[in-house]
């Protein structure tokens, strides 16, 4: 079945495209007895669940060829795979899985959003040793929850490589949510590039990769559109702050082939259903520095579940998902004909895609791109009613006078703000601009649950936003926060520097102490003109958008540019933990941290 | 074991409340002894690593080098060959950085060129200060002249995306100069990118065998239309003006050399 199809997909264009996924329909029929979730793009990959008295699972990590829309690389595939084998668990069950590294380089496996015990958590130098070249690392642990996850490498750049899998744990009771057929669709982003030199390119020239920068043309028809002066004040105010108004994505479709279960748009990622069922479409967003936004044309996704955790249900039409989140939705066709699964990526230089169609081999039209949106004022932080000059002033240069009506962070003067700023005045900076590693700060910072994001929300569609979030069961920690830990997101494009604080992880003498079992506050602050989707191992961020013990268990929050937000956290487990921007580059740029849990004795271990 | 063999050796008679308990918390301890060997190979006592904030690439070495003009510059008589190049060496806080530029004739034996070595460190978030020595050397069939500087210099991006280059130099024999240059770049499409640039120089002191006047030395005024094939490689087009001020002018004057030259230049701009 593997050498049919990558005959086939050799020579793969567009003409030749329908009848190649008929081929395949054509196999796909006859393995009825395959469960659902395994037709289509995902019959030629493996189902894992564990088995045996220990719960055993195996998986094996190595250097594969593949084929994206029928060009050759080399990627970093989970038992041959890319993406790895969907990873079936069982809440309640004691898994052991045995993860073998056939690289020549040290490796990993992290279980992203999965509640464990640190050492399990897969970071090489926070909670393990990594696993060497040639060994077989055991990942024990319980399994405590249930719902829609994956996994990736947590090395070097694998993750860029094609090193993660969709991972999908059954509830132990009865699942709320009722579906007929379910499927695991993972976005994620290729290149055929080095990712080591991807970097390197982005650390030598700013704005390598976006070929979609404003020019003169654009100048002249935003003249016409909105006047000489209004045009030139919105050139000359990103100008004179040294800032790209179309800093949208660091790597773009100039280099990325965006992909929908490991294939490419050419190779049209399909998945079936009968007219009248419910399909239960599990999303993760497993790129290495892509934002999705997501839609199916003809079809209404109600939202069930974000980041594993069953919410009220949420009837919308697109939506966005950050790198590392997660959304199930609920589609229901009534119609016996075939539709689109689109997700553009945010900066709108391409798109993943497949189709949800009642027959293997079938597409319906591909929905055309959306125009580039561009970043605004709100976005570098400025008042939005006042728009004063001082506001203007982002650079440590020009700090002749620095916002002081702002407030400390890290003190409490300004408790429950995350509740109480809600809509209301924009919350200030405070004096610290966090030197030259931020090359900006968000004078004004926003509350934005409300706003669905850049260049979303403007065209008619309901587009899910943080608001919508509603946990499906309580939270059970109901204490108010003792404190509160408030960190800056800060960059320095230019430079090509990323961090909290304005301080890379190398900068840092120790980790961010929590103490278990006290209730916090955490704090985002977006000093920057970019979405950060910002991820917390080992433990949950209830994000406050106002439902109170209902406040929606995330286990990344997407933090858009300016944008205040916070999350109230219970450390359960002791240990390290791994917080860090999930944009790879970011991360491997310096912002991380690590989390320490200890106990009321300074203890880390059980 | 030895303690345990000792307390059964024991008279039981003779065990005090306070030793019965002993006995039982040690075999307590016995039975437990197995059970925490377990629990230390158990995932909960696994040890992790230490913290450490070297664990990322944040902190690497980079190599950078371009070659911001490497042109022919066509003008009255003979057409040099220019070269502007910089890169660096170092992390984010700490670099080397070295800068070259000058110009050749290939008809004649004759050029002059200068060479900087210097450490820079980021002042702001923009812009960099720099230090260390500069060599200066013209060449020509009668000779060479050379001499050295201690420069101090700041290099960034100003605000309106201005790339900007200024420094002050102190010579060995004591002369005091500075010089400044500047350019944009303004993108016609995704690829193609007007380019102006501006180059200035100032002398406190004259130096007459470099032909150096005291007061504005010259400007130079250029606009490159640059092609950019791959980011890294971009051939390009332009006119490039260069007119010697004041003193300079006066001295050029007295050499017969020309104090205002034009002309059309053709180069790559690449880098690494």
């Amino acid at each position: 079945m593997k050498k049919e199809e990558s005959k086939t997909t050799k020579k793969i264009s567009r003409r030749t495209f329908f009848r190649y996924s008929a081929s395949i329909g054509a196999v796909a029929g006859m393995s009825t007895i395959l469960p659902a979730y395994a037709f289509a793009g995902f019959k030629d990959r493996d189902v894992l669940e564990p088995s045996g008295a220990e719960n055993v699972l195996n998986l094996s990590i190595s250097e594969i060829p593949i084929k994206i829309d029928g060009k050759k690389s080399k990627a970093i595939g989970i038992n041959g795979t890319v993406p790895g084998p969907l990873i079936r668990l069982k809440e309640g069950e004691d898994v052991l899985l045995r993860v073998t590294n056939e690289l020549d380089e040290d490796t990993s496996i992290h279980w992203h959003g999965i509640i464990l015990p640190f050492q399990m958590d897969g970071v090489p130098g926070v909670s393990f040793d990594g696993i060497k070249p040639g060994e077989t690392f055991e990942y024990r642990f319980p399994v405590t929850q249930n719902g829609t996850y994956w996994y990736h490498s947590h090395s070097k750049l694998q993750e860029q490589l094609g090193h993660y899998g969709p991972m999908i744990i059954e509830p132990k009771d009865k699942d709320p949510v009722e579906y007929d057929r379910e499927y695991p669709i993972l976005l994620s982003d290729w290149t055929f590039e080095s990712p080591y030199d991807v970097m390197n390119n982005m650390k030598k020239m700013d704005g390598y990769y976006n070929f979609q920068k404003r020019t003169f043309g654009e100048f002249f028809k935003d003249v016409s559109e909105d006047g000489f002066v209004s045009a030139f004040k919105n050139y000359t105010s990103f100008g004179r702050m040294r800032m790209s108004a179309t800093d949208l994505a660091d790597v773009t479709g100039a280099t990325y082939t965006y992909l929908m279960n490991g294939r490419g748009p050419e190779s049209n990622w399909n998945a079936l259903f009968k007219k009248g069922e419910k399909v239960r479409l599990r999303f993760i967003n497993g790129s290495a520095g892509s934002t999705f936004d997501v839609r199916i044309p003809g079809l209404k996704m109600t939202v069930v579940q974000a980041d594993g955790q069953n919410i009220e249900p949420v009837s919308i039409e697109e939506f966005r998902i950050g790198i590392a989140e997660t959304y199930d939705v609920i589609v229901e066709p009534k119609e016996e004909k075939a539709f689109t699964i689109f997700a553009e990526s945010l900066d709108r230089s391409g798109f993943a895609r497949g189709t949800l169609a009642p027959k293997e081999g079938m597409a319906a039209a591909i929905p055309v791109l959306r125009p580039r949106p561009v970043r605004s004022m709100k976005d570098m932080g400025m008042n939005m009613s006042e728009m004063n000059m001082d506001g203007m002033k982002m650079d440590g240069m020009d700090k002749k006078e620095p916002a002081m009506e702002g407030m400390d962070h890290g003190n409490m003067n300004h408790e429950m703000a995350g509740m109480s700023e809600m809509n209301s005045e924009p919350v200030k900076h405070g004096p610290d601009r966090h030197g030259l590693g931020a090359a900006a700060i968000a004078d004004n910072q926003y509350n934005r649950l409300h706003e669905p994001g850049i260049g979303l929300g403007n065209d008619g569609r309901k587009v899910l936003v943080y608001n919508d979030l509603k946990s499906l069961e309580p939270n059970i920690d109901e204490r108010m926060p003792e404190r509160e830990v408030e960190l800056h997101l800060t960059g320095n494009m230019e430079r090509y520097m990323w961090s909290f604080d304005g301080k890379e992880f190398n900068e840092v003498k120790g980790p961010i102490e929590f103490t278990q079992n006290e209730r916090l506050r955490l704090i985002l602050v977006n000093d920057t003109m970019m979405e950060h989707p910002i991820h917390l191992h080992g433990m949950w961020m209830e994000l406050e958008n106002e439902n109170g013990i209902y406040n929606p268990r995330k286990h990344t929050l997407l933090v858009q540019p300016a944008q205040r937000i916070s999350a109230l956290v219970t450390p359960r487990d002791k240990g390290r933990w791994a917080f860090h921007c999930h944009i790879l580059y970011h991360m491997e740029m310096g912002m991380f941290r690590v989390v320490q849990v200890s106990d009321k004795n300074g203890g880390i271990y059980e | 074991m030895k303690s345990l063999d000792n307390i059964t050796k024991q008279n039981h008679k003779t065990l005090t409340v306070s030793k019965m308990q002993k006995r039982i918390i040690k075999k307590i301890l016995l039975v437990l002894l197995p059970l925490l060997i377990i629990t230390a190979n158990s995932v909960n006592a696994q040890k992790a690593p230490e913290f450490s904030n070297k664990i990322l690439p944040d902190d690497k070495t980079y190599f950078y080098f371009v070659a911001d003009r490497l042109e022919y510059y066509s003008i009255e008589g003979l057409n040099p060959l220019v070269a502007d190049v910089q890169g660096y060496i170092g992390k984010d806080y700490n670099k080397f950085w070295f800068k070259a530029e000058g110009e050749f004739l290939t008809a004649e034996k004759e050029g002059e060129m200068e060479v900087q070595g210097l450490y820079s460190r980021p002042l702001t978030a923009y812009f960099d200060l720099q230090a260390g020595l500069r060599y200066d050397l013209a060449y020509s069939n009668t000779g060479n002249n050379s001499r050295a500087f201690a420069v101090v210099g700041l290099q960034g991006l100003a605000p309106y995306l201005f790339e900007v280059d200024g420094s002050i130099q102190v010579s060995d024999e004591g002369d005091l100069s500075g010089s400044f240059e500047g350019e944009i770049d303004l993108l016609v499409t995704q690829r193609l990118v007007i380019q102006p640039r501006f180059a200035t120089s100032v002398a406190v002191q004259e130096v007459e065998e470099f032909g150096v006047g005291s007061g504005l030395n010259n400007i130079q005024l250029g606009l490159r239309l640059r092609y950019e094939i791959k980011r890294e490689f971009a051939p390009y087009l332009g006119i490039s003006w260069n007119r010697k001020l004041s003193e300079t002018a006066d001295l050029a004057k007295l050499e017969g050399a020309d104090v205002s030259v034009f002309g059309v230049v053709a180069g790559v701009r690449l880098w690494y």
